[in-house]
């Protein structure tokens, strides 16, 4: 597998910082190596929110993505624009296509452009954007299959809010296979 | 007990219940506050004390009372917080009480800000308060050593009766990692000399103090504590060398720093430069003897640091001009790239 | 051949180190029997504070820890918490509790922490060479007041057993004072109480006990017992500000 250096990034409460949780957990489960670290302090107060996730076989390194990024979650066009230059060549981009616009300037990149909020509203629930993120992110990470991330839902929200489960679910699985 | 995907300072705290921790007195500070919080939610559970002091000054005296009295307790906070401790640490120091300061560091000086730094490598190691006297210094690089350095804390702290600190960066703090604690039993050391109240069947009373008026007794009190801290200066040395067997630069660096180090060991290797890591784990006590032993096979150190030069003086203590340290460091939040690191190395190789 | 008098246990032999007129030893005295007389001696730990009666752990004859100036009852806190059976009491005097420590004090209170307070006003730092304290009283000489406090600029003394009462978390605040035998008994009795009420789980409670500093007063003893009679007591009222106990 190669290293996966991940940034979620939007507004607080898109539930970014949830995605790469699960992911984080995803990674755990298949016994690689992996840290999450969260913005903290005034820039969560401002109102964005963002995680690093790094991914690897043998050493996570530094836990914190400054460029190379292989995968940017931007929610918002103010996520896109901060992490953009950051973004690897041949890099990924899932991009909230309701509220970003694709940037023409970079096509060295691959853009996965999904409505989230189209798909959280088929899904019967408006908050579940992010989980629809989640199946855009699951289906372009190597050596991670559908059932990984289908699973990973269960496995944190099972207890705490199991209504909210299937309809999660609903939301990753329509996302997936967008 | 399974992998949890756990945040820094939450693991810390159940790494402290699980070694054993009776109370721990917390003030709440960023970026720290999971500490105390999971404190406040799980310690009471498992039989302990928790309190939310009125400051840090007050955190840890009730450390310094908790401790005198013969329990496993600990304190957390942040660097401006961890300068209000001080007053109390020398106390503690003094007094010869086991307990265990976690110190989670963002940047300075004041107020600084609420971001990773390292800018408090001076005063861990040299202590902020007054007197002659040392704090073991535990600085972990991630998660999992974080829990298992709080622990090994807790025991170093008993067995030597001197206070311990464990100091991460904020980095360490925020991050969720993979981790597995050490839940084990720790064992407990025998604590006669503890104020517990039974002074009359015990037949002699615990005094807990760190006043000697007469000159004598204050210099003998000085030298006892000397000779403790040979012992750990002897035997509590603990040190990472990564790729050093072959290397012609030498990296030093601690916490999240070492890791960024490690990223940019492997790009230079790639490109045929020997560079190799050595990663202090104690700070206090410093590894002076391996610096120094790895001076005679480098060209040069360099010591990567989150703040203006601090560890790079203990470094060059080491070396003691065998061969040129240099230095790179970023501050006040802002945190280095492997790129910066590489550059600087590349900078002083062709400069020769 | 009957005993009529023996010192009580509470005390250790070790000589005072306290100046003579000085009423610290007396209201060592007091505590030290209110301990032995209630069982206490075994389960007690006390906390010595910084000032003059900073080596009050070489007298009290049960445990002690010695607290870093204005902190005692933060470390009062700590042993309680870790031993919530013990009898646990901090000694401390006006510039301990009343200046560096306030925030401690209020605090310990706030928390409604079941401990003993012996609170030693005498309106001057004593240790240090007879300082202004926030208890000196208005116009008195001390060697940072050399022309009298003067209160537009260093304020009027603060009233601490008023100001502890007003704190939902103290059960019990009394001030007494050590001037004659009648009020050394009053004062005994309300030691007594406060470590009652601890006993019995009670919660905080604070003794505020007018006491005198001759030499850095620079009085005579005896002067020195008049003045807080008629000087101190007249701008500390002494009384019970705080029962919560009597209360219910």
């Amino acid at each position: 597998m190669k290293k996966v250096k991940m940034v979620c990034a939007g507004f607080g409460g898109q539930g970014v910082l949830s995605v790469g949780q699960l992911i984080a957990m995803m990674a755990m489960n298949k016994n690689y190596l992996v840290s999450w670290m969260p913005s903290y302090g005034p820039e969560m107060r401002g109102g964005t929110a963002n995680c690093h996730v790094v991914i690897d076989e043998h050493d996570v390194g530094s836990p914190i993505i400054s460029d190379g990024i292989t995968h940017l979650l931007a929610m918002n066009q103010p996520a896109l624009k901060k992490f953009l230059p950051r973004v690897a060549p041949g890099g990924v981009i899932v991009a909230n296509a309701s509220m970003v616009k694709k940037d023409e300037s970079r096509p060295d990149i691959q853009w996965v452009m999904v409505d989230f909020y189209q798909i959280a509203v088929e899904s019967g629930n408006q908050r579940t954007q992010n989980m629809a993120a989640l199946g855009s992110l699951v289906r372009q990470l190597e050596g991670f299959s559908e059932s990984d991330g289908f699973n990973i839902i269960k496995e944190k929200f099972g207890d705490k809010n199991p209504e909210m489960v299937e309809v999660n679910q609903k939301a990753y699985t329509l996302a997936y296979h967008n | 007990m399974s992998k949890m995907l756990m945040k820094g300072n939450e693991a810390i705290a159940q790494a402290a219940i699980a070694a054993g921790c009776d109370a721990f007195f917390g003030y709440p500070i960023t970026p720290q506050n999971e500490i105390c919080e999971y404190m406040s939610k799980y310690l009471a559970k498992s039989g302990g004390a928790f309190v939310q002091a009125e400051s840090e000054l007050a955190a840890i005296n009730m450390v310094y009372g908790a401790a005198g009295a013969g329990a496993r307790t600990m304190t957390s906070s942040s660097s401006p917080g961890i300068a209000l401790k001080q007053e109390g640490i020398s106390y503690c120091a003094g007094a010869e009480l086991p307990c265990v300061i976690v110190a989670i560091s963002r940047g300075g000086p004041g107020l600084g800000g609420i971001l990773p730094a390292q800018g408090d490598y001076n005063q861990a190691t040299r202590g902020g308060g007054n007197g002659d006297y040392k704090v073991v210094v535990l600085a972990p690089n991630g998660v999992q050593e974080a829990t298992e350095m709080v622990r090994d804390a807790f025991l170093l702290s008993e067995k030597y009766r001197n206070p311990v600190m464990v100091m991460a960066d904020g980095v360490i703090g925020q991050m969720m990692e993979p981790v597995e604690i050490n839940t084990d039993p720790l064992p407990k050391f025998e604590k006669p000399w503890a104020a517990t109240g039974e002074s009359q069947s015990r037949g002699t009373r615990n005094v807990i103090n760190s006043l000697f008026l007469n000159p004598v007794d204050l210099e003998n009190h000085n030298i006892a504590l000397r000779k403790k801290y040979d012992m750990i200066e002897e035997n509590e040395v603990q040190v990472d060398l990564y790729m050093m067997e072959d290397a012609d630069v030498a990296l030093v660096a601690y916490g999240t720093p070492s890791r960024i180090v490690k990223s940019a060991i492997e790009e230079m290797r790639a490109e045929g430069i020997k560079v190799g890591l050595i990663r202090p784990k104690t700070l206090y006590p410093f590894p002076f003897k391996q610096i120094n032993a790895a001076a005679d096979k480098v060209k040069f150190l360099l010591t990567a640091e989150l703040s203006m030069g601090q560890m790079v003086h203990d470094v060059r203590l080491a070396v003691n001009g065998k061969v040129p340290v240099y230095f790179y460091g970023r501050a006040g939040g802002m945190i280095f790239e492997p790129k910066e690191i590489s550059d600087a190395v590349k900078s002083h190789l062709g400069g020769e | 051949m009957a005993v009529i008098f023996q010192k009580t246990k509470g005390l250790t032999d070790t000589p005072f180190t306290y100046c003579p007129g000085c009423t610290h030893g007396i209201i060592h005295r007091l505590v030290a029997e209110c301990l032995e007389e209630l069982d206490l001696l075994d389960r007690t730990i006390a906390i010595a504070s910084v000032g003059c009666s900073v080596m009050s752990y070489e007298f009290f004859n049960c445990d002690a820890i010695q607290a870093a100036h204005g902190r005692a009852p933060a470390v009062a806190t700590g042993v309680k918490r870790v031993h919530p059976d013990k009898i646990v009491f901090t000694y401390q005097g006006d510039g301990d509790l009343a200046s560096i420590g306030t925030g401690e004090i209020v605090q310990a209170a706030h928390r409604g922490d079941n401990i003993t307070v012996i609170f030693v006003n005498n309106a001057i730092y004593g240790m240090t060479g007879g300082q202004m304290a926030p208890t000196t009283l208005p116009g008195q000489i001390t060697t940072t007041s050399p022309y009298g406090r003067d209160v537009t600029k260093q304020g009027e003394p603060i009233r601490m057993a008023e100001l502890m009462a007003q704190i939902p978390g103290a059960a019990y605040i009394e001030r007494v004072m050590t001037a004659d035998p009648v009020s050394v008994r009053k004062a005994k009795r309300a030691i007594k109480k406060a470590f009652e009420i601890q006993k019995n789980g009670g919660g905080f409670s604070m003794i505020e006990i007018l006491s005198s500093c001759n030499i850095g007063w620079g009085l005579s003893p005896v002067d020195a017992l008049k003045y807080i009679k008629e000087d101190m007591a007249a701008y500390f009222p002494l009384g019970v500000f705080k029962d919560k106990g009597a209360a219910q």
